[in-house]
């Protein structure tokens, strides 16, 4: 295990933010800490990089105790989401400090630096400052830089969340790609489930300083241990008492075995798919249908239909409120 | 919306007389009774034993005065921006107390503590070192009225810079002391240096306060400020004139070292 944290409380004043929290992170994985703002998520990565302490438990680095060890001995690379660019130093320099620091020869920190710059497509703006870059190509320089070091454990908070939506989906594609390349192991934090299925190998989800669940993308999304992480993960939708998936719904015009009556209120066409609005029984679902699919039905508001769960796909029973 | 012109113009000549009566004129009248008679008395006014002598006192004391200013505003504006501890908020306010004392109060405050027959003085004074009425005396009360200078110049930058940059430092292997030298202090490097000119021009230019701790001994503990007065009182007024363009010049010095320094926003 690259990253083993166990037990670990953690508290602001009298918030806890963490709670009994355990994680083990395999060698050479990359793993999502997914989970909506406030969940706990950051505070958990930046009491892995030491930057904060735990009130109790411990943490694991490379089979090493780490829990008391300084940041600066622990030997992980950080990038921050506002990118914590040097300002005053150029882009070679700011990828050139923890070589600097420790006291590299100058040959060996040129050729290490060059190459990472290859590796960010940087090389070309060696010799500029971080206020002539734009945010990616920052982003990019500062993931350069944790990587100078060999860290153990690469960990990145938000590393996209202040970027914009198109330069955020090129690198979120880009970081996978760069992985499967350098095969360091990975931890990055994120509220955007889309980015944690994309690039993640293993996702945590993180809600209300605890673990909700860990697993594969799939795993976290086809078998959701709880209505959060259904939520969470994806669209859903309630019937029949049940958490279903908008695109698990089976929809016809017949009577079908074991389906629910509905009438069609509106429907939605975005592009590709559609999305058709129900009520049953008093209470708003949606279901989310191929263009072609609704073509056939040539469906109208006002429309009775029967809906039903795919038979193979899963939904979750909710607990009467 | 335009002013009406009369108004404007009436604005603009009030301003102007203003600063002709308060500013302009003082000055003016000093430099031209300075140089009215030539360079060559201004020379040999500012090149006699008791000038060069005020001269060198003034250095001594402005310069270790600026030094422990720059280390103390240093900490106490880390320690304000950085740290969570109780009492915070009481330092805070310390540090803003010289501007509201009258420099005068300062004096007599520090010859109540370090005088010979105060507690203090007196062990001090056991080990052979003498406050009052002497350099170190001086340079504490310099200190004193210069303290939150450079401290209210660097706090604003610290707080903006944040500690991001600290902390990625340290994740890559940095020190405090190193993070500290390689990352904070050229973050605040401008701001820094701006207020250690206003350091320097303010403990140049201290009156009261030296005034009364130095007990003004003529070629022992006599700044430029007080040589300017005792000249004066003393009638040689081309001494006295000469000193104080002196002591304008530096000033003027200084305000355009600090235009140059203030930091960009």
């Amino acid at each position: 295990m690259a990253i083993e944290v166990r037990d670990v409380n953690k508290s602001f004043g009298t918030t806890p933010v963490l709670r009994d929290v355990s994680i083990d992170v395999e060698s050479g994985s990359l793993t999502a800490l997914l989970g909506p703002s406030g969940g706990g998520k950051s505070t958990l990565l930046r009491v892995i990089a030491g930057l904060e302490q735990p009130d109790t438990g411990t943490v694991m680095i490379s089979g090493v105790d780490a829990t008391r060890l300084s940041p600066q001995r622990r030997n992980v690379g950080f990038v921050f989401q506002h990118y914590a660019a040097f300002k005053h130093l150029s882009v070679f320099r700011n990828v050139a400090f923890g070589l600097e620091i420790r006291k590299r020869p100058k040959d060996e920190i040129r050729k290490r630096v060059m190459e990472l710059l290859e590796l960010v497509h940087l090389e070309k703006m060696a010799d500029r400052y971080p206020s002539q870059l734009s945010g990616g190509q920052r982003q990019r320089m500062a993931l350069a830089r944790a990587l100078a070091v060999e860290p153990e454990v690469l960990l990145l908070d938000e590393p996209f969340g202040a970027l914009d939506a198109q330069v955020r989906k090129e690198l979120r594609t880009w970081l996978r790609r760069l992985h499967d390349e350098v095969h360091v192991t990975t931890v990055f934090v994120t509220h955007d489930q889309e980015e944690a299925i994309e690039v993640a190998d293993t996702i945590v989800v993180l809600a209300n300083g605890a673990v909700e669940q860990v697993g594969s993308p799939a795993e976290v999304y086809d078998n959701p241990a709880n209505p959060f992480v259904m939520r969470f993960l994806g669209p859903v939708t309630e019937i029949g008492g049940s958490l279903v998936r908008p695109h698990d719904i089976e929809i016809s015009t017949t009577p079908t075995e074991g389906a629910t009556e509905a009438t069609v209120s509106r429907i939605v066409r975005l592009g590709f798919e559609v999305r058709v609005e129900l009520e049953i029984a008093g209470q708003e679902a949606w279901v989310q249908v191929t263009r072609g699919f609704a073509e056939r039905l040539a469906l109208q508001p006002g429309d009775t239909v029967n809906v039903r769960p795919n038979p193979g796909s899963r939904s979750l029973a909710l607990s009467a409120v | 919306m335009a002013k009406p012109r009369l108004s404007r113009w009436g604005l603009r000549t009030l301003a102007l007389v203003y600063l002709l009566f308060l500013l302009v004129l003082p000055v003016g009248l000093i430099i031209w009774r300075t140089f009215g008679a030539g360079l060559g008395p201004f020379f040999d006014a500012l090149t006699s034993p008791s000038a060069v002598h005020a001269f060198q006192v003034t250095l001594t004391v402005a310069l270790w005065a600026v030094v422990a200013n720059t280390i103390f505003g240093i900490g106490a504006s880390i320690l304000l921006v950085r740290h969570r501890f109780p009492g915070k908020r009481l330092l805070n306010a310390l540090i803003d107390l010289p501007m509201a004392v009258s420099p005068v109060v300062v004096g007599l405050a520090l010859i109540l503590v370090y005088g010979r027959y105060s507690p203090v003085g007196g062990l001090l004074e056991s080990w052979g070192v003498q406050v009052i009425f002497s350099t170190p005396g001086m340079v504490l009360a310099t200190v004193f009225v210069s303290l939150p200078l450079v401290v209210r110049a660097v706090v604003p930058v610290l707080e903006e810079l944040g500690d991001e940059q600290e902390q990625a430092a340290h994740t890559l292997g940095a020190s405090r002391l190193q993070a500290f030298r390689r990352i904070t202090l050229p973050g605040i490097r401008s701001a820094l240096a701006y207020g250690v000119v206003l350091c320097l021009a303010r403990s140049l230019g201290e009156y009261g306060a030296v005034a009364v701790v130095s007990g003004r001994l003529v070629d022992q503990t006599q700044t430029l400020t007080l040589f300017v007065e005792e000249r004066f009182q003393n009638f040689d007024q081309p001494a006295a004139f000469a000193a104080a363009t002196a002591l304008a010049l530096i000033a003027v010095i200084t305000l355009l070292l600090t235009k140059l320094l203030r930091p960009k926003d």
